[in-house]
């Protein structure tokens, strides 16, 4: 190779000259080594004792679309009522009243602190507990007839769901600078319009996507409620495969479906995070 | 007689066992600018925070308009107002910070009429319509959809003045409104400040700026340690300084 050549003051000359791509060979090699490795799984699947054709064949099922759809209208519910919990509960959280916010750090403790089974589980056995519920004297029901597994699921998911929101929410409160509140007061707002206002909308930014996390773990919590009869996803495709014995492929059939809802949510997520994006830099420019 | 548009008498606020405010007494007249001046932690800020309430006192009482602050006298007991109450105080006052605090989601214009359309619930369009006459009037009337982060402090700060003039107060506190700013974005802001005090509206003003201070206000106060020192026409105190920590003071500054 020939030097570039010199400038008059013995500089060589670099203009002109392209940045070299460089070959990169470690990254080919390592990308051809995850390829084999995949493939190798990939084969020893096809040839492993599984009936494919039984998971196209109950992909599309309709007792798997019915499940399908259960497990979304459950995990929307619950995750309004877990979000809806999770901004009073942070709002009491930081009120300057103390018994607000002893009842608020309560109950994020005891929803935190057990097992999201266990919980369903006493919701759903409610009635053993107390056998009817209402007013004495006035009107009362039967547990067993109102806690349905649906009732049971919803409360069971929601209430747990507000706990951990609840910490959310708060972090994102708390991340809105002091001064927002002071202005807010300046121009005579009150604490809760000001949370409501100029605060929330501030903090939504910022808790989008811990909560975009949340949900997706809220879609898949939603299989624990097979325990208690709720018919999702995971409960129906168990119950095709107590009757026809073909235990992987149902499973791999509720997978793939899960694998679809999370995949789709992600980008919703996305568009939700551009709109409370209004008013920063990385927008406005 | 005309009587002071605020009456601070024998005030002292404390932030645990340091003395921010001691035994202050002052009077503030309609029409009159003043300007507050003195070294960081002297206290000049906290008075300005405690007359709208962003901060409570300890003792003594504040009166705006002839009404009692944060307090309610009764059976020889003060009782704190509500939540409510003292929002409705504050409205008589507007509030100028020193890093501008506007809201980030929001549009200039939008900044300016959230006090009067959701604490006042005035009418939008004509809210709207005076907002774009306060955007004119501090000079930022083709800025009225930029959002806080698009403007430069400078723009901001002013912004924040229309926002607080929106709520058509009968006094305005400046908290060092141009501490923040990068030196050449001032003289923008300050000019919106004179510009206020020739429509006669009363102003206090915490500041650095003396010169500001020499040409506009009427009388300057000098804290120190919590109290004042001294105060008096702006050219006696600036100019001619009785007390020797003035002078201090003074000399330290230019």
């Amino acid at each position: 190779m020939k030097p570039a050549p010199a400038l008059a003051d013995g500089f060589p000359d670099l203009s002109g000259m392209q940045i070299a791509r460089e070959p990169h060979w470690f990254r080919w090699f390592s990308a051809a080594l995850i390829l084999l490795v995949l493939t190798a799984i990939a084969r020893a699947f096809a040839n492993g004792q599984i009936e494919w054709s039984y998971v196209s064949r109950f992909l599309t099922a309709k007792v798997i679309l019915e499940g399908i759809v259960n497990t979304m209208v459950m995990a929307v519910l619950a995750m309004a009522l877990g979000i809806v919990l999770g901004i009073v509960v942070a709002v009491m959280r930081l009120s300057p009243n103390p018994v607000l916010k002893t009842v608020a750090a309560g109950y994020t403790w005891l929803f935190r602190g057990t097992p999201l089974i266990l919980q369903l589980l006493l919701w759903f056995n409610l009635a053993l507990v107390f056998p009817t519920i209402g007013i004495p004297g006035l009107w009362s029901v039967r547990a067993v007839d109102v806690m349905t597994p649906f009732l049971a699921a919803l409360l069971g998911l929601g209430i747990n769901q507000g706990a951990y929101t609840s910490e959310v929410m708060r972090a994102g409160m708390l991340s809105v600078d002091i001064g927002q509140y002071e202005a807010a007061q300046a121009i005579g707002m009150g604490r809760l319009r000001a949370l409501r206002r100029i605060v929330l909308p501030q903090a939504m930014r910022v808790v989008i996507p811990p909560l975009g996390n949340e949900f997706i773990g809220m879609v898949k919590a939603t299989s624990l409620a097979s325990v208690i009869q709720y018919p999702e996803l995971l409960h129906n495709a168990e119950n095709i495969y107590y009757a026809n014995s073909r235990v992987i492929e149902l499973l791999i059939v509720a997978g793939l479906w899960y694998l679809l809802v999370v995949s789709i949510l992600t980008p919703l997520q996305m568009l939700l995070e551009r709109r409370f994006a209004r008013g920063t830099l990385r927008l406005a420019r | 007689m005309t009587r002071p548009l605020v009456a601070i008498r024998s005030v002292a606020k404390n932030f645990g066992e340091f003395q921010a405010l001691k035994n202050v007494s002052l009077d503030v007249w309609p029409g009159e600018v003043m300007c507050l001046i003195g070294a960081s932690g002297s206290g000049k800020t906290t008075l300005l925070r405690c007359i709208n309430q962003l901060a409570t006192i300890d003792a003594g009482g504040i009166w705006l308009d002839g009404e009692l602050l944060g307090v309610r006298e009764q059976g020889g007991k003060l009782h704190r107002l509500s939540e409510r109450e003292i929002g409705r105080q504050r409205l008589k006052t507007g509030m100028v910070f020193q890093r501008f605090n506007l809201f980030p989601h929001k549009t200039a214009l939008e900044n300016i009429t959230e006090g009067p359309t959701q604490v006042q619930w005035r009418k939008p369009d004509e809210v709207r319509a005076e907002a774009i006459e306060l955007l004119r009037r501090v000079g930022l009337a083709a800025k009225a959809n930029s959002y806080p982060a698009q403007l430069s402090g400078g723009q901001q700060q002013r912004v924040a003045i229309a926002r607080a003039l929106a709520m058509k107060p009968m006094l305005m506190l400046f908290d060092e409104p141009t501490s923040a700013l990068d030196p050449e974005l001032v003289g923008e802001v300050l000019a919106v400040m004179k510009e206020l005090a020739r429509t006669g509206m009363t102003m206090m003003v915490v500041t650095h700026e003396l010169g500001f201070a020499r040409e506009v206000a009427d009388r300057v106060v000098y804290m120190d340690q919590g109290a004042i020192v001294e105060q008096g026409r702006a050219s006696d105190v600036l100019g001619a300084p009785r007390e020797q920590r003035t002078r201090a003071f003074l000399s330290a500054v230019i």
